[in-house]
């Protein structure tokens, strides 16, 4: 497998642990210890969201054509159901993005900020945008930090 | 002071044109109006009146806007003949003795069918063709005489006009046979010259119907029975006939304007100026039964200028400064299939002019334009059997015409056609006197982009639509120069429209979404132009929905074959052909949604509908369903849906075919069908049309002789009758032409326009889609029917395709990491014995225990 690209999020709290994608046989201890491990790289398909369940949180992760790997909240703000990751990715001029399968609003994978409203409200005292999660490829896993980022 | 009464004498098409342009402008309310009409029925469309053969009822018929007759400042009097008119007193008689008064009368009486004085035109058999009761009458002899002499009914129409051969089309349609008899020496002498009546005469000949020129009828002689038998002519033959129908002419109405002493033309008619006004100021009179000024005190036997005496009158009693300048006698008509049409200076009248004439032995067609003598400017024209240029070229009268004349009656593709700007003072529009001016106002300056809204804002193309095209080509014209792109792009990553990309695809032969956005795209594509290309491939090579990698293509509703809820669970529709079950598969039904606890409702489209199931239920509940025998009904796809049927023939009292069986045979053939919209089709098994045929995309109603196959028609949002594509036709010709409809339909569609929207929008309408189906006139028709036999043949169903694929069957989690713990957000309340999801406030008032996800 060639060398995953690791999202942009996850560098800068790599600084203190030995990077895991440089690691020849990661062990979960070279994890930084808020992160879980969801499931195994090779899990995932090019462009198919999938949902995890960490901690309680339910979050959308998505591995893209580059080899990217992203996760941000499963919750539709607008719709209130939890289907993020059964939307589909595509991109705004170079922003990677995720489309809403209920009303259909256009979410950045990277900021979580929605780009396209379709002329709709968020559910009440609910924010337009997505949360972001920290992701993590350590060669075979795919971990994320359930933890919220400021 | 109280609102002023005006009385409009007559309530027929142009009645009804005045009191709607009165009541769109009278904001301020200063007039109330009140129509009488001798007939029965409230305004109808006369110049469809042939239409009535092929339309269920009279109401298909009525003109405009039905609670134009509801508003409290209209009061229609139908089956009140006013019978005279007292201008000193301004007070009319109404046939029931009441006298009303008026401030201003309106004289809109028209005019009526004239049969000249010969013997026997008093006998039964012998009709007019001028009004509802005329031709339900007509209707009702045919049928009769048809079981009665148990051969085709002899028809003969006498007069080659227009109307005529309105009559003799209706005739054939009946069944009957028909043979014209016209007393000139050519057909529809007020419209062409003797070569174009030539042409017509071959042409109409072609269809059946018998055409005997310069022949004069002197007497219908009865037979045995003392109906109509025969027909005398003055040249000495005969000719034996079940019904005659006369079209020899209309008089003008003004029987009434006589008593009353106001001044009649010399050839009838209510004589009035360029305001619409006769001698006596408070009394107008427009359409048929007026002579104006501006038309040499001739009465004029069309639409259009009506409805501008209409508009003029309703517009000058309201105090704007508007005159009627005479008519426009441009027509184009359908007769009979045949297109006839002609404009401006059509015989050549004006000194010098030059005519260039082409005319085509193979398809019949005769063309003609007539130039000033420089060949320079446009003056009139006249077609024949094609009459395409007709609606770019009418506007032109009178103005410069670039490139070489011939060049637009030449067949199309033989020589390049110039660009042409039309002048500003050009009538699009002729039904509504719109001008290019008025278009472009609108366009540029009220900011109207949107053919619809164009529309409705103008008026333009809502009559008889045949300007539509040059409208909408105005409407691009100007959004380009003002440096409005008219984008077809789908999305930012592919630059062309839904119906180029579908034929690059299909040309290029390619096969996988990252292909194709390398080859006519740019980016990595969105949820616009990835569920399209997916609608496309799925079209083109129907493959599954799920292969390839084509599942990140797929709205969710696709990509998991199933209906997304609001609570993001999904809905499970099994196909049921035809509405027909078993009572064993419902009893399957009934035992999965109750081992799932899914709420149960019956659709719309004669299915059932079982909600709430989550994502990692849905393969087990099909496995059930699939072992059952069932098979998905694509209730998630942009796909054929269902074909709605009665119980037809087998069971009903009135149906005339096996409804059920066409409808099971339909969706048979299309099911899985993958197309720019939802498709839903419907067969009724008689005329009562129980199954509602005329709402679906494609509607086959029962006939004694087969089926009829209408198209376009649609519920929704903007709910539509479909149009008839095909009339009578056996069960194979059903398939064959809904075949090649469907298959036009999604190469050459826009992104989710469905058909009705799309055969309007369509280069020609449904004309030219006809044209296409059932002429072959794009040389297409063996490439549709193969690609629609190759969907036939490679159908499978996709949800047991999904159940025998381990890979794809590891989609359907609902957590990579938990792949069996259910969505601990859902939460349902009770509501009539079955589950439904819990509002907000109902899931706030439920104890947190059963939500562990409250944070998010």
């Amino acid at each position: 497998m060639s060398a995953p690209v690791r999202p942009r999020d996850a560098e800068a709290n790599l600084t203190e642990a030995s990077s895991p994608t440089q690691a020849s046989a990661p062990s979960q201890a070279s994890a930084p210890t808020a992160m879980v491990r969801i499931c195994g790289f090779e899990d995932l398909v090019p462009e198919l969201g999938v949902a995890a369940l960490v901690s309680g949180t339910q979050i959308a992760v998505f591995r893209l054509t580059d080899g990217s790997v992203h996760a941000v909240q499963n919750l539709c703000p607008f719709s209130g159901a939890s289907v993020l990751s059964r939307g589909i990715t595509g991109s705004r001029g170079d922003e990677p993005t995720i489309a809403s399968p209920i009303y259909k609003q256009v979410f950045s994978l990277v900021t979580g900020e929605c780009l396209v409203t379709m002329d709709k409200e968020p559910m009440p005292g609910a924010s337009p945008h997505l949360r972001v999660y920290r992701v993590l490829v350590d060669g075979p896993g795919v971990w994320v930090d359930p933890t919220d980022l400021p | 002071m109280g609102a002023q009464r005006i009385i409009v004498v007559g309530a027929g098409m142009v009645a009804q044109r005045f009191v709607q342009s009165l009541r769109e402008a009278d904001d301020a309310g200063r007039y109330e109006v009140e129509v009488y009409g001798e007939e029965q029925y409230a305004p109808y469309d006369r110049v469809a009146l042939t239409s009535f053969f092929s339309k269920a009822g009279p109401e298909e018929l009525l003109l405009g806007s039905p609670t134009l007759w509801d508003d409290p400042r209209v009061t229609l009097h139908r089956g009140a003949r006013v019978t005279s008119i007292d201008r000193a007193a301004r007070t009319v008689t109404v046939d029931d003795g009441s006298q009303r008064s008026y401030d201003h009368l309106v004289l809109a009486t028209g005019s009526s069918a004239w049969a000249p004085p010969i013997p026997g035109v008093d006998l039964p058999g012998v009709f007019m063709y001028r009004t509802l009761d005329d031709v339900a009458a007509l209707r009702d002899w045919v049928r009769a005489k048809q079981t009665l002499v148990g051969r085709p009914v002899r028809g003969a129409v006498i007069g080659g006009g227009l109307l005529g051969l309105e009559a003799a089309g209706a005739l054939q349609s009946m069944g009957a046979t028909a043979t014209v008899v016209e007393f000139a020496n050519r057909l529809m002498a007020l419209q062409v010259d003797d070569s174009g009546g030539e042409a017509l005469k071959s042409l109409i000949q072609r269809l059946g119907v018998q055409v005997k020129c310069g022949l004069a009828t002197s007497a219908v002689e009865a037979d045995a029975s003392g109906n109509a038998g025969t027909l005398k002519f003055s040249s000495g033959g005969e000719q034996l006939v079940d019904v005659v129908v006369f079209a020899t002419g209309i008089r003008p109405r003004d029987e009434l304007a006589r008593e009353a002493g106001l001044p009649v033309g010399e050839r009838g008619g209510v004589v009035v100026d360029d305001a619409c006004l006769t001698s006596d100021p408070s009394v107008s009179a427009i359409g048929e039964c007026a002579a104006a000024a501006a038309d040499e005190h001739m009465s004029i036997g069309l639409i259009a200028p009506g409805n501008t005496m209409a508009d003029v009158t309703a517009h000058r009693l309201l105090g704007r400064e508007e005159a009627y300048l005479g008519a426009d006698t441009a027509t184009k008509l359908k007769l009979l299939g045949v297109d006839v049409a002609s404009f401006g200076d059509a015989f050549a009248t004006t000194p010098g002019a030059l005519e260039v004439v082409y005319s085509d032995p193979f398809s019949g067609a005769y063309k003609k334009l007539v130039m000033t003598d420089d060949a320079s400017t446009l003056l009139g024209g006249m077609f024949v059997g094609d009459a395409s240029a007709y609606a770019t070229l009418r506007p032109m009268v009178g103005a410069e015409l670039p490139g070489d004349p011939s060049s637009w009656i030449l067949p199309e593709g033989q020589a390049e056609r110039p660009e042409l700007e039309l002048p500003d003072a050009a009538t699009v529009c002729s039904c509504n006197n719109v001008t290019a001016q008025s278009i472009r106002a609108a366009v540029n300056e009220d900011g109207i982009h949107d053919l619809g809204e164009l529309k409705s804002h103008t008026k333009a193309g809502t009559a008889c639509g045949s300007c539509l095209p040059l409208v909408k080509k105005i409407l691009n014209t100007e959004l380009e120069k003002s440096g409005i792109e008219v984008s077809e792009a789908l999305c930012e990553h592919f630059a062309m429209s839904r119906a180029s990309l579908f034929s690059a695809i299909q040309v290029a032969g390619l096969t996988t979404f990252s292909d194709i956005i390398e080859r006519f795209g740019t980016g990595h594509g969105c949820d616009i132009c990835k569920p399209t290309v997916g609608s496309i491939l799925a079209s083109i090579y129907n493959e599954h929905v799920l292969s390839d990698g084509r599942a990140a293509l797929q709205d969710t509703n696709d990509r998991y074959m199933a209906n997304m809820q609001k609570d993001g669970t999904y809905s499970v529709v099994p196909r049921i052909p035809g509405g027909e079950i078993t009572p064993d598969k419902l009893l399957v039904i009934a035992e999965v949604a109750k081992d799932f606890d899914l709420y149960t409702k019956i659709t719309g489209g004669q299915r059932i509908d079982l909600f709430g199931a989550r994502l990692e239920q849905l393969p087990e509940i099909w496995q059930r369903l699939v072992d059952a025998g069932m098979e998905s009904g694509h209730a998630y796809g942009k796909s054929l849906r269902t074909v709605k049927s009665c119980v037809g023939s087998s069971w009903c009292r009135y149906g005339v075919q096996d409804s059920t069986s066409m409808a099971i045979a339909l969706e048979e053939r299309y099911r899985g069908l993958r197309s720019p919209h939802k498709l839903k089709v419907g067969v009724s098994g008689c005329a009562r049309e129980c199954a509602e045929a005329r709402g679906k995309d494609v509607g086959v109603i029962a006939t004694e002789k087969g089926w009829n196959v209408y198209v376009g028609g649609n519920g929704g949002f903007t709910p539509k009758h479909a149009q008839l594509l095909a009339e009578d036709v056996d069960d194979a010709t059903v398939f064959q032409v809904i075949d090649r409809y469907l298959m036009l339909y999604i190469r050459t569609a826009d992104r989710l326009q469905r058909t009705a929207p799309w055969q309007e929008e369509y280069e020609g309408g449904l004309d030219a889609i006809k044209d296409v189906i059932l002429n072959d006139s794009l040389g297409i028709c063996a490439d549709l029917d193969e690609h629609m036999a190759h969907h036939i043949d490679t159908y499978e169903d996709e949800w047991k395709a999904v159940l025998e694929d381990p890979a794809r069957l590891a989609q359907f989690t609902s957590f990579v990491n938990a792949p069996d713990q259910a969505d601990p957000s859902l939460a349902y309340v009770e509501e009539r014995g079955q589950r439904r999801p819990a509002t907000p406030a109902e899931r706030a008032a439920m104890s947190g225990a059963s939500r562990s996800e409250s944070r998010v």
